[in-house]
């Protein structure tokens, strides 16, 4: 389509462009901002006007990870002249400054946390994900009786804004002895995401022609292994698009984590928070646990950016 | 090899009622054409038989042994479709390997190979194995989805209007080939098709199909020339046959629409009822000395042969002629017919009368 442009398309062509830019600069400030924040110096994070060019530490990291605490024993000065230098840094920040052999630096739970929310977002998007598209293929490809009020009830499940039910599935939860579990967070972000998976899903495989699976049947193979070999790899971008969502969903919640979990469950997002505290909070800190937060989103979407892009196209269709 | 044979099957979807039950028997080797129009209940005919959908009401037989309990595999028949018939992820050579690498198959990597092998020079497509599917014309994909069907060496060949999308000079070159090909195999075709010229051209048999229910099976010359009804009489031949009303008066037709007479052979069934006159555009003869006076109301020139339109009176008549013959439009013509090729048909049941 190179062809002779009129100026009115030039000027429109440039002004969209400029657009464009000026909506991404406002995305991105604030990305920028926190990840600025996560590598400054504690005293540079909240100067006005901000500071934009400084020598970049990990020490936020540090302080992120480790969590400070007074022992009667004292750290003796052998000990830590011994220790690799990755462990120094973890007594001291990086910052070979004051040194009190009275404090001594530990792990923080934030590392903990974070695995917490890999398992919980990774295994509930994956459950999610599978069984909403076993179930909208069920609901595309046979006769279920009642079909569109099961897709309703299946759609009014999400009608209830979540939080209305907390303190209940607090006592229920309690109950059955399913609060501060791994499974428990995994079985309700499931169930959240169940319904929205099934309906994205459903909408994904109604597009892929049943002829396909037809002809798998025809060519010898029972119908679970024409799911498997032939619908499966259709699906692969509504897939991708819908995985993408769910994770995002259970990784980010942070009402039911706070109320669900204490501990040993305890994913990122109510953590992050925590450290505020009482006195002086310090940024430094939270933009990092925040920078880190961000992370797994951005790589899991990366990963999937060729299915997310794909578009439904389906080769040798012709319509 | 099979023979294939339809007892008393009636498939409804809901309140439609697809196939209303319908008889039809397919004998090993033959080349069998359904032929109706859409909605007729030619395609869930072939569902029903490959086992996609289940019958409501009567047997499905497979060399003489009911199926209604095979899966679709175990039933072993090929399935062409007319499009969507390609799984689009894999190559050329992955689409033909596919229904042989089914388990129930068991064969060896080197069986596979060989038999691809042999299929693909047999339908001329070996320089396209290792293509994308998606890069095809419509032609070679309708040959790459024939070659997968013939691969697998099915007990029956069922085709769902295979040629129907692709354009008229492919469907042609197409056409005869598949014909080759169900000579070289002696396979039992079963194909379906609403284009008649198809089902003439390629049938050792056809049947015609009406609203679920078979109408007439027989040779394309017998349905052609022997219409059992006035359905048939319509939906066979290109031009359709002339159907005019009118009534028997001895051995002339009288019609209805401007009282002009022609001789027919005499009927005693006919006598006193209201009828179709059914003649083809062929037997229609025009030339100076003839009985009756028509005005050219649309001529076709088809090169080999026109087709004219005449009115007489209410009626529209197509008529053959050679394609030097001299005619304009609006010209006044005489025409006749040959009084033995005109079917008699009665106008209240669409009957043929000769042939009950």
């Amino acid at each position: 389509m190179a062809g002779i442009r009129t100026r009115r398309e030039v000027f429109f062509n440039r002004a969209a462009i400029a657009g464009v830019m000026v909506a991404l600069f406002i995305m991105l400030v604030p990305i920028y901002w926190i990840t600025s924040t996560a590598f400054k110096p504690r005293n540079l994070a909240t100067t006005i006007p901000p500071t934009v060019l400084f020598t970049p530490e990990i020490s936020p990291f540090v302080k992120l990870f480790t969590k400070r605490s007074q022992l009667r024993d004292p750290v003796a000065q052998e000990i830590y002249d011994a220790a690799p230098w990755w462990e120094q840094m973890v007594f001291d920040g990086g910052q070979k400054v004051v040194r009190s052999n009275k404090g001594v630096v530990r792990r923080s739970g934030y590392g903990q946390r974070f695995l917490n929310s890999l398992i919980i977002a990774i295994t509930s998007t994956f459950l999610a994900v599978s069984m909403g598209t076993l179930t909208a293929y069920g609901f595309s490809r046979f006769k279920v009786k009642g079909e569109d009020d099961w897709m309703f009830f299946i759609l009014s499940t999400r009608m209830l804004p979540p939080v209305v039910v907390a303190i209940p599935m607090f006592l229920m939860y309690r109950l059955v002895g399913l609060h501060d579990t791994h499974i428990g967070l995994i079985i309700l972000y499931t169930a959240f995401n169940l319904s929205f998976s099934v309906w994205l899903m459903k909408g994904f495989i109604d597009e892929i022609p049943r002829e396909y699976e037809e002809a798998a049947l025809v060519d010898g193979y029972t119908r679970m292994q024409a799911f498997f070999k032939v619908v499966l790899p259709e699906a692969m971008t509504g897939i991708a698009a819908t995985a993408v969502f769910c994770f995002i969903t259970a990784w980010n919640e942070y009402a039911f984590a706070l109320i669900m979990t204490n501990r040993k469950a305890q994913t990122a997002p109510p953590f992050i928070p925590s450290q505020i505290g009482s006195g002086l909070p310090d940024w430094t800190v939270i933009a990092a646990g925040t920078f880190l937060f961000l992370l797994p989103v951005a790589i899991f979407t990366f990963l999937l950016r060729n299915h997310l892009l794909r578009g439904m196209s389906f080769g040798a269709i012709r319509k | 090899m099979a023979n294939l044979e339809l007892k008393g099957v009636s498939k409804n979807f809901g309140a439609n009622k697809a196939l209303r039950s319908l008889d039809l028997r397919i004998e090993n080797g033959e080349f069998f054409v359904l032929l109706g129009q859409t909605g007729a209940g030619k395609t869930t005919t072939l569902r029903v038989l490959a086992g996609l959908e289940k019958p409501n009401e009567g047997q499905v037989l497979i060399d003489g042994e009911d199926v209604a309990n095979w899966t679709v595999a175990e039933r072993d028949v090929a399935l062409v479709l007319q499009q969507y018939s390609l799984y689009p992820r894999l190559t050329v050579r992955g689409n033909l390997e596919f229904p042989l690498r089914s388990k129930i198959r068991g064969l060896n990597e080197a069986e596979i190979a060989d038999r691809v092998e042999r299929v693909a020079k047999t339908l001329q497509i070996t320089a396209l194995l290792d293509r994308k599917v998606e890069r095809l014309s419509g032609g070679e994909m309708q040959r790459v989805s024939i070659g997968r069907a013939i691969v697998r060496e099915p007990r029956v060949f069922l085709m769902d209007e295979p040629l129907s999308a692709l354009d008229a000079k492919l469907r042609e070159t197409l056409r005869v080939e598949l014909k080759k090909l169900h000579n070289n195999l002696g396979a039992t075709f079963l194909y379906v098709t609403h284009d008649q010229v198809e089902a003439m051209s390629m049938g050792d048999k056809i049947g015609v199909l009406n609203k679920g229910r078979l109408v007439q099976v027989g040779t394309p010359s017998e349905v052609y020339n022997r219409p059992c009804n006035t359905f048939v009489a319509r939906s066979v031949g290109t031009p359709p046959m002339n159907l005019i009303k009118g009534t028997l008066d001895g051995s002339s037709a009288v019609m209805d629409a401007n009282g002009f007479c022609l001789p027919v052979q005499a009927n005693g069934t006919a006598a006193g009822k209201d009828l179709f006159f059914g003649v083809r555009p062929e037997n229609l003869v025009i030339e100076s000395g003839a009985p009756v006076e028509a005005k050219v109301f649309d001529i076709e020139d088809h090169g080999v042969i026109k087709i004219l339109t005449i009115e007489v009176g209410a009626n529209k008549l197509h008529a053959t002629v050679s394609a030097q013959m001299k005619v304009s439009l609006d010209e006044t013509v005489r025409f006749g017919w040959k009084a033995d090729k005109v079917l008699l048909f009665d106008q209240a049941t669409g009957r043929n009368l000769a042939a009950s």
